[in-house]
């Protein structure tokens, strides 16, 4: 049922993790964290404009913008977090061009079919569900904007 | 300014640590918050520990077994009188942590990198992705050190006798706002709140912000002895699982020489869920 609700790009990098094992899945993360786009210009040194993730003991700053409907992400996480980094980096691609209601459907397990939490330990995966409902609120937004 | 600490011994600058990167009588520890952080790059010969998936039982909630801690330390090259030094990120909050598990397996010579990872990085020392492999030794553990780790049964003891708490949770989670550490969910209470009596001294104070480094012994013993935190005094420190309190713990027993300190690693988590235990707010 969950497969309906995730995006075409997001479902497919679910499906490279799916592939595969251990230490390989963290290996990937990894890979994630360090293509990570940079904030675009008119983002850079602009903290005050982002939404800022609390709860995050890290501090991670999130950006959205709709444009024909569809929404795009910018993320700012610091270097010395790479799995959280990882996590911006999987969320910005998998949903780059989503609908604000497709964000908003997506289960905020979703990460738990990617396997990683065998690797990481459940403890580590809730920041994610933070970032996902900053982004969920950023849709919100999007959507009301619209009207 | 080491050397007004009690057991200076315990602390190694950076640039002592420089020197002796290809000691075969070191065995440099990183332990993270952050997962993969060591695997972006590390101090040479550095190997890893992770506070969760490599010192916790895989069942139970504790620690390794004897056996299963004899065999980490064994795979790492670690014989019984290496000297083990301890770094990581977040202001060596979890390097403490592993260096605390070492100890209560006896492990004796441990030292913290005095400002951690982060320091490290800021003065553009080397770092390396490289994995670095030590011979195979046949580490010998002893029976866990009692002294320095407190169950619940010696917390309810604690409390009969009057003695003092540390709880070096955040304010909100001391005051009871807050039933976790934002960000961890399920490492939450049914209960909000402290043990009663507990004094409230974030951990993180204990570091300067623009380094990482411990603050001066002065500023140190004012910060614990104006909340009763004192050296004559048995003292048991708590969190919320275990591990900012095992950054306290160091503190107060090696930078500041108290004899009789515990941490409780069961902290809220156990405490917070324990039916009939006594609160406050």
């Amino acid at each position: 049922m969950t497969e309906l609700k995730i995006p075409g790009p997001l479902r497919e990098i679910i499906e490279d993790f799916q592939f595969v094992e251990g230490r390989e899945k963290l290996e990937l993360l990894l890979e994630y964290a360090e293509k990570l786009p940079p904030l675009p210009d008119h983002l850079v040194g602009k903290h005050e404009a982002m939404d800022q993730v609390e709860e995050c003991m890290t501090p991670v700053f999130v950006y959205a913008e709709l444009n024909n409907g569809r929404m795009r992400f910018y993320f700012d996480v610091p270097r010395e977090s790479p799995t959280v980094r990882g996590y911006a980096a999987v969320m910005q691609e998998g949903l780059d061009g989503a609908t604000p209601e497709e964000v908003l459907k997506l289960p905020s397990d979703f990460f738990m079919e990617m396997g990683l939490h065998e690797v990481l330990t459940q403890q580590r995966l809730n920041g994610i569900s933070a970032i996902l409902a900053h982004m969920k609120g950023l849709a919100i937004k999007a959507e009301v904007s619209k009207q | 300014m080491m050397k007004d600490y009690v057991h200076p011994d315990y602390l190694v600058e950076t640039s002592w640590l420089a020197e002796h990167l290809n000691d075969p009588n070191i065995r440099i520890v990183e332990s993270d918050e952050d997962y993969l952080l060591y695997d972006t790059g590390h101090i040479p010969n550095a190997v890893k520990v992770d506070w969760f998936t490599t010192l916790q039982h895989p069942l139970r909630r504790d620690f390794l077994t004897i056996e299963e801690f004899e065999k980490l330390c064994s795979d790492h090259g670690i014989s019984n009188d290496t000297t083990l030094v301890f770094y990581g990120d977040k202001s060596n909050w979890f390097a403490c942590y592993s260096l605390w598990v070492f100890q209560y397996y006896g492990h004796q010579n441990v030292k913290i990198l005095n400002g951690g990872r982060a320091k490290w990085m800021q003065e553009n020392r080397p770092m390396t992705k490289t994995v670095p492999s030590f011979p195979r030794t046949s580490y010998q553990a002893k029976e866990p050190d009692k002294n320095i780790r407190a169950f619940r049964d010696d917390v309810f003891e604690h409390l009969k006798r009057n003695k003092p708490l540390v709880d070096v949770r955040s304010p909100k989670e001391y005051t009871g706002e807050l039933l976790h550490m934002p960000n961890y969910p399920q490492e939450g209470a049914t209960r909000g709140g402290h043990i009663p009596g507990a004094a409230n001294i974030p951990w993180s104070q204990a570091v300067k912000e623009e380094d990482s480094t411990f603050k001066s012994p002065e500023e140190l013993r004012k910060l614990y002895e104006e909340k009763g935190i004192t050296a004559d005094n048995e003292i048991i420190a708590y969190c919320r699982i275990g591990e900012r309190s095992s950054h306290t713990w160091f503190v107060l027993k090696y930078l500041l020489g108290y004899k009789n300190v515990k941490n409780y690693d069961g902290s809220w988590t156990e405490w917070g869920n324990l039916v009939g235990a006594p609160i406050e707010k």
